[in-house]
């Protein structure tokens, strides 16, 4: 166990010398940095000179040697843009992303895994057809439109209606149901890290990015447990669960959703890693101040030192969850575990 | 004499499909009594696995109980919701199956296997049932029990996990275990063993075995009675000696001569010419007519029920007396082509 974790974190650290290798190539190739810094009336003295206080008069290995050192101690450069350093402004937009991740995954995860297994023990029920009529929608509907129809629907068509009477009993007031449409609502400051998750503001804020990013997932995340719940439930080792009188949610969950685990592992670390990256389009949809928000701006501004940066962390949280992904084979399924000595191996 | 352990009463599985109902297992009636075994032998398809998944209560959909009754300790157990039944199971009425490479579930430890099927039947604590599992598999022959119960399944080999298995059917003490090939997938050295234990286990216990196999070696060996089941009925049942050593049937008799014996010089095995017919063309009248050296009028026409014949029972209208043939007769036309073939031997062996 311990030698695969040493394994796997040298394979780790190439994975990162290579993405480090490509976002220093981009400095090499994409327009000159000093004239990304400078204004129109510098001289070329003044040029010639901070280009040297840049170092980019040095030999490349050199420069990327410097470049990797500095990584590594959290030093990313200044924004060309902004003037500022961008490990600060990444730790300062990294929150914002995480929790927005956090939050959708744990929403597939916790909607997509019980649809699964319900899809899957119900296989001709009236439900279990709908929802997989419906995650059809959901895997077919690009992320940005079901952003803008759920704004459409929760700011915009609720804003405008007026309070209705239930029964005549009491007026609803469809503006309870109003969400807002942008921004991360109020926001508590702890020092290191900025939450959304300690005000009702801030909740609210989280919800419909956390849908429009989450759905897809929940869906490929239904679908997965459907097809791989009804694979295990054909086994004779269910069928001598039931022969031997075990309760059916023993059967079903312990037995049953256990042995569907691994391949959902392995596609939810895959996902997590694809929702903080792919974030950005949410993240436009719904002005959220986050890293994906950051990241498109630097684009456009030609922002080198940022886009570098955002895509080393990217490549760090995919080396970071798969690593975890593969401990978590070692928590699940025994047969792995190959260090328990006798008799191991055989079938 | 009280009644018998277990009664099926002219059960019938069907298979609904969309060109009509398919009959699989056709209006059969056996009893097991307390502590006996009894062998149900047949070809593949025969309905024998039906049979037993229909006592247990799992068969698989869309099969289902057409007809009849299964009463255990003379109570109904065919028609019981699934929460009844499942009490049922494991507790009163054991099951074994074919493969125990993947009757066991892979992610979990032997022992906690034992002990969940353990307290989900009684309300032994978590210690108490934990012992209990060592105990059972120190019953079942499994070296240094205290170690292995922590192990996995892929820690045992076969044999070692059919014992396993097999501790896991008998784990609250049930009065019945039906056993669906227990050895089919198993070694031959390791079949016999296999065997042993399962007979010793059940006799010290007091537990009844309903036996599935196509072994006859097996049944010979361990069983108190056998039914021999054809094209989803029984054919003929009585106890084993009766029907090995003097079979009434003449598919019980063709399946008795197909068997090669160890010291028997025949050139060839005997073999029943033709197959078993499927499901969706059973001919009218007995199944058996079309291979049926013996078949005459009536077998073309009317299904024969079991008979009693002597100590067992047998579904062949050689043996009906309003029949025109005796059952002396009908002996002596058996005997007759035994004869004729031990004759033929006889003539092979001197040329």
């Amino acid at each position: 166990m311990v030698a695969f974790i040493i394994r796997r974190l040298i394979q780790s650290l190439f994975v990162m010398f290579f993405v480090a290798l490509v976002s220093f190539s981009m400095f090499q190739f994409i327009g000159d940095p000093v004239n990304q810094m400078v204004g129109v009336e510098t001289s070329l003295k003044e040029r010639a000179e901070l280009r040297e206080r840049l170092g980019l008069n040095d030999p490349i290995p050199v420069q990327f040697f410097n470049y990797i050192t500095d990584a590594v101690q959290g030093d990313f450069g200044i924004s060309y843009q902004q003037k500022r350093p961008v490990s600060q402004m990444l730790v300062e937009r990294l929150p914002a992303t995480l929790e927005l991740s956090l939050i959708s995954a744990l929403f597939s995860l916790l909607v997509g895994i019980p649809m699964g297994v319900y899809t899957g023990l119900n296989r001709n029920g009236f439900l279990a057809k709908c929802f997989l009529t419906i995650s059809l929608i959901g895997i077919s509907l690009p992320t940005f439109l079901i952003g803008i129809l759920l704004i459409f629907f929760f700011s915009v068509t609720l804003a405008n209606l007026q309070p209705i009477s239930i029964f005549g009993l009491f007026m609803l007031d469809p503006k309870i149901f109003q969400l807002p449409s942008f921004g991360r609502g109020t926001v508590v400051d702890l020092g290191w890290w900025t939450t959304g998750l300690l005000t009702v503001d801030g909740l609210k804020a989280l919800i419909m990015p956390s849908i429009t990013l989450g759905l897809f997932q929940l869906t490929l995340i239904m679908r997965l447990v459907r097809s791989e719940m009804l694979e295990v439930l054909r086994t004779d080792y269910i069928k001598f669960a039931r022969a031997r009188g075990l309760r059916n949610r023993a059967v079903n969950f312990g037995h049953a959703l256990k042995n569907t685990m691994v391949p959902v592992i392995t596609i939810t670390g895959l996902q997590v890693g694809s929702i903080i990256a792919f974030a950005i389009i949410t993240e436009t949809v719904f002005q959220w101040p986050g890293m994906g928000q950051m990241f498109l701006q630097a684009v456009t501004n030609v922002d080198i030192p940022i886009m570098a940066a955002y895509l080393m962390l990217i490549a760090f949280f995919f080396v970071v969850i798969n690593l975890i992904v593969d401990m978590l084979y070692y928590v699940v399924d025994p047969r792995l575990r190959i260090d328990t000595g006798k008799g191991s191996g055989h079938g | 004499m009280a009644d018998p352990l277990l009664q099926v009463r002219n059960l019938v599985v069907e298979f609904p499909t969309r060109r009509g109902t398919l009959t699989a297992v056709d209006n059969i009636s056996f009893d097991i009594a307390e502590g006996e075994v009894l062998g149900v032998v047949g070809e593949s398809g025969a309905g024998k696995s039906l049979t037993g998944a229909a006592i247990i209560g799992l068969l698989e959909p869309p099969g289902q109980v057409g007809a009849g009754e299964i009463l255990l300790e003379g109570r109904r157990i065919d028609n019981l919701p699934y929460e009844q039944m499942r009490r049922i199971r494991g507790k009163q009425i054991g099951a074994i199956f074919q493969d125990p490479l993947t009757s066991l579930n892979p992610l979990y430890s032997v022992g906690r296997q034992l002990t969940e099927t353990i307290m989900t039947h009684t309300d032994m604590t978590p210690t108490k049932a934990r012992e209990r599992a060592i105990e059972l598999l120190t019953e079942v022959g499994i070296p240094a029990p205290a170690r292995r119960v922590d192990q996995y399944p892929h820690q045992f080999s076969g044999g070692m996990r059919q014992r396993v298995v097999i501790a896991l059917a008998l784990a609250v003490n049930p009065r019945l275990v039906v056993a669906d090939e227990p050895t089919t997938a198993l070694d031959v050295s390791i079949q016999a063993q296999i065997i042993a234990l399962l007979k010793k286990l059940c006799r010290d216990h007091g537990t009844a075995v309903m036996l599935v196999t196509h072994d006859m070696g097996v049944i010979a060996e361990t069983a108190d009675r056998v039914a021999v089941m054809y094209a989803g009925r029984i054919a003929e049942i009585g106890p084993v000696r009766e029907v090995i050593k003097n079979a009434k049937h003449p598919y019980t008799h063709g399946l008795m001569g197909s068997i090669p014996a160890v010291g028997h010089d025949a050139e060839r095995l005997e073999q029943i010419p033709g197959s078993m017919p499927r499901l969706t063309d059973i001919p009218q009248g007995c199944a058996f007519n079309p291979r049926c050296p013996q078949a005459h009028g009536r077998c073309f026409r009317d299904r024969p029920e079991p008979l009693p014949v002597e100590d067992s029972r047998v579904a062949c209208w050689l043996y009906d007396e309003a029949n025109a043939l005796s059952y002396e007769d009908a002996k002596r036309a058996v005997a007759a082509k035994e004869q004729v073939s031990e004759a033929q031997l006889e003539e092979q062996a001197n040329v």
